[in-house]
């Protein structure tokens, strides 16, 4: 299969695609091989995209390597499943079909998975069997006759640890030799199997009962630990505790980083105010703008980080399956599908790669549910407006060895999912009835957390978040420090750009307790939710008669306790993000979607803004 | 006797004799995941309510599904 359009000089490149079952390690190998950052974890349905990349032979023969979303058979159930046939097939839009196909498997999984790769060889392409993980294998006691698995399957068969170069090693040996065979077009295309399914695993049954064999142990480490973990009591229990706990320790352990960052901010601003001309406007844009605003949502760094820190630990462990499994029964019981819970965890990362991960959710109805309640889980971006409010009205009492702060912010992503939940069963009964109940996933087994993953998971999040300042919030606050200072600040906020501009807005916002600057920061708060936080800072630092000092203090001095609890009741809610509401347009091909999930969480965050200043305003808080 | 899987007790095993095809593509889906007919089948975690979900070991494997699902393949206990 020589690619045709090359011109004779250049060098030819061979292009293969990784395809497997999901969580097999596709993602691990791609990154290994090619040098990219995909997000790889440890539960199946991460990758839900094709993504290319390149690298070189030893022999310097060059690569095209493709990744793919995991697939069982070749029937594309899902969104997801179908961009990776489609891309087997040579079906995608301006993309070649690939040369070769690495099928990779999980090695502990043989038996259960052999027919997959028979199913493969009708694709006619030339196929070998990469088995991964084979460390695991030969921890768990399983032995395998590689050579046995060649002859009777008639395509090569090579054992790999894609977390590891020396694992790597023989797999990078094999493509060495068989690149050349493809593009030379002597690679052996397999023999069509073209049974049906039923014949196919009968088949691969014979052959991995003669090839496979595993020392029965009484127990495995990861049946030991589910044992605990899946009970239908403890298990619940053990997950609450978790969560508890994640939420507490954002609040024990970001303190000193914190106050760290904000005096660094404060000195900042200080020396900007000496350096530049006294009173002048350059010096009110970077002290009062760029700087208040800025700082202002990125003192919350080490609170994204160490959320993160806990996420990305029990991803990589392999307990978010465990999770998902656990809430099963409840997800079950609101009428949701089984495979919403990954998608509805990753929307408290941000609800973007969430609603793009319904794509693994094969019933359109069910997909469309997730996408609508995924903006309800509580974004990164709503951190530092949950941080900054519960900082500056909620007391730090102790109860026990918990904090009265970190329980607050943990009720508030509980109400949310509530919630999440309250819609989905009101959506699941009207608009979007009907569709099977499907969960139907594997659950993989605990790993040892790739340590460099890891650590570049984490990175990759401290840079999401501190770029989002850089991009929108540095700019915003620009823009707001220049409505919020001219024409004249004589007459205080209202008399500036700004106040006119959030003056149509706030007799709408008046009946829920929010005042002019809430209603003005509310509309850049549309590009990002966290510009929410830089732009109230720039207009209390522009404000004269405002306490100087961290945002925090001057919140105290000029919201009362109602105003600022409907605030945090709003943005449980939060309808605005431009960028949610985009690529909700985008995976339901219109402004329907969309323009409904705007409205419902617009009413739902009025109400609840509303009832919770009445209701404290009634309790004379 | 056949039975259906949603009728083992925890940590009963049983034989898979075939699949329900009531629901062709469901059929399709536990096909393609690994059951099988002949395989062992064993449910060993069950949810809070109405034991929905359930996980059972298969091949080494550890496959969660719904009760609506299991229902699907049908055993016979060993
Ligand atoms: N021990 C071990 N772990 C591995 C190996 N390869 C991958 N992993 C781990 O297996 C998990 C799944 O890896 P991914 O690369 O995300 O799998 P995937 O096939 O891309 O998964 P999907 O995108 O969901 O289809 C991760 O936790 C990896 O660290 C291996 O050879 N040995
Ligand atoms: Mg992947």
């Amino acid at each position: 299969m020589v690619h045709e359009n090359q011109s004779g000089t250049r060098q030819k490149i061979a292009r293969f695609a990784l395809l497997g079952a999901p969580n097999c390690g596709k993602t691990s190998l791609f990154n290994a091989l090619t040098g990219g950052r995909a997000k790889v974890a440890n539960y199946p349905g991460v990758t839900v995209e094709y993504r290319k990349g390149e690298f070189t032979l030893p022999n310097n023969q060059t690569v095209e390597l493709l990744d793919l979303p995991g697939v069982y058979g070749d029937c594309g159930h899902s969104m997801d499943e179908r961009v990776a046939i489609d891309a087997v097939r040579g079906n995608l839009e301006g993309e070649r079909q690939p040369d070769g196909l690495l099928f990779l498997m999980d090695a502990s999984h043989i038996t259960t998975h052999l027919h997959n790769v028979l199913q493969a060889k009708n694709y006619g392409l030339p196929v070998v069997l990469v088995l991964n993980m084979m460390d695991m294998a030969a921890r768990d006691g399983i032995e395998i006759d590689v050579a046995a698995l060649e002859s009777s399957l008639g395509i090569p068969v090579v054992s790999c640890v894609a977390v590891r170069a020396s694992g790597r090693a023989h797999l990078l040996d094999f493509l060495n030799g068989w690149a050349g065979e493809i593009l030379n077009d002597t690679a052996t295309v397999p023999n069509a199997e073209g049974d049906s399914l039923k014949d196919l695993q009968a088949k691969a049954r014979n052959i991995s009962g003669v090839s496979v064999s595993r020392i029965e142990k009484a127990e495995t480490f990861t049946q030991r630990i589910d044992k605990i973990v899946l009970h239908p009591v403890l298990g619940i229990a053990i997950l609450a505790a978790i969560l508890v706990f994640m939420f507490q320790a954002v609040y024990w352990w970001a303190g000193p980083f914190m106050d760290a960052i904000e005096s660094g901010f404060g000195w900042l601003q200080g020396v900007s105010e000496r350096l530049l001309p006294a009173g002048g406007w350059l010096t009110s844009l970077v002290s009062d703008g760029v700087i208040a605003g800025v700082g202002s949502v990125l003192i919350f760094l080490p609170q994204i980080i160490i959320l993160f820190a806990f996420i990305l630990l029990l991803e990589a462990s392999g307990y978010m399956a465990r999770a998902a499994f656990l809430v099963d029964t409840l997800m079950a019981k609101v009428g949701l599908n089984g495979r919403a819970f990954i998608p509805l965890l990753s929307s408290f990362a941000c609800a973007i790669p969430g609603i793009m991960a319904a794509r693994t959710i094969e019933q359109e109805r069910d997909r469309l549910t997730t996408i609508l309640i995924a903006p309800l889980m509580t974004c990164a971006a709503r951190w530092p407006v949950y941080i900054m409010i519960i900082g500056a009205f909620i007391p730090n009492t102790k109860i026990g060895f918990l904090r009265l702060q970190g329980l607050v912010a943990f009720g508030l992503v509980v109400v949310g999912i509530l919630f999440a939940m309250i819609m989905a069963f009101i959506f699941k009964r009207t608009l979007m009835k009907g569709a099977k109940s499907t969960l139907l996933i594997e659950l993989p087994s605990y790993k040892m957390p790739v340590f460099k993953d890891y650590l570049l998971g984490l990175w990759d999040r401290a840079k999401i978040f501190i770029n989002r300042a850089g991009r929108i919030i540095l700019p915003a606050s620009v823009i707001i420090w220049f409505l919020a200072s001219y024409p004249t600040k004589a007459n205080g906020i209202a008399g500036t750009f700004a106040g006119k501009i959030g003056g149509v807005i706030e007799p709408v916002l008046r009946p829920i307790g929010f005042n002019l600057e809430i209603a003005i920061s509310l509309i850049p708060g549309m590009a990002a939710r966290e510009v929410v936080v830089g732009a109230l800072a720039t207009i209390y630092s522009l404000d004269s008669e405002a306490v100087d000092g961290p945002i925090r203090e001057v919140l105290q001095n000029s919201w009362s306790l109602p105003t600022a609890l409907a605030f945090l009741a709003w943005f449980v809610f939060a309808p605005q993000c431009l960028s949610t509401l985009a690529i909700m347009k985008k995976e339901t091909n219109g402004w329907k979607w969309p323009l409904f999930a705007f409205g419902y969480l617009f009413v739902l965050a009025y109400v609840a803004a509303g009832l919770t200043f009445h209701t404290a305003t009634a309790f004379g808080l | 006797m056949t039975t259906r899987l949603t009728n083992l007790a925890k940590n009963e095993t049983g034989v898979i004799t075939g699949f329900d095809d009531a629901d062709t593509d469901l059929c399709t889906r536990l096909r393609e995941i690994g059951f099988a007919e002949g395989d062992n089948v064993t449910p060993l975690h069950f949810g809070l309510f109405g034991k929905n979900p359930m996980s059972v070991r298969l091949n080494g494997a550890l496959i969660a599904l719904r009760k609506a699902e299991a229902k699907a393949i049908l055993v016979k206990a060993l």
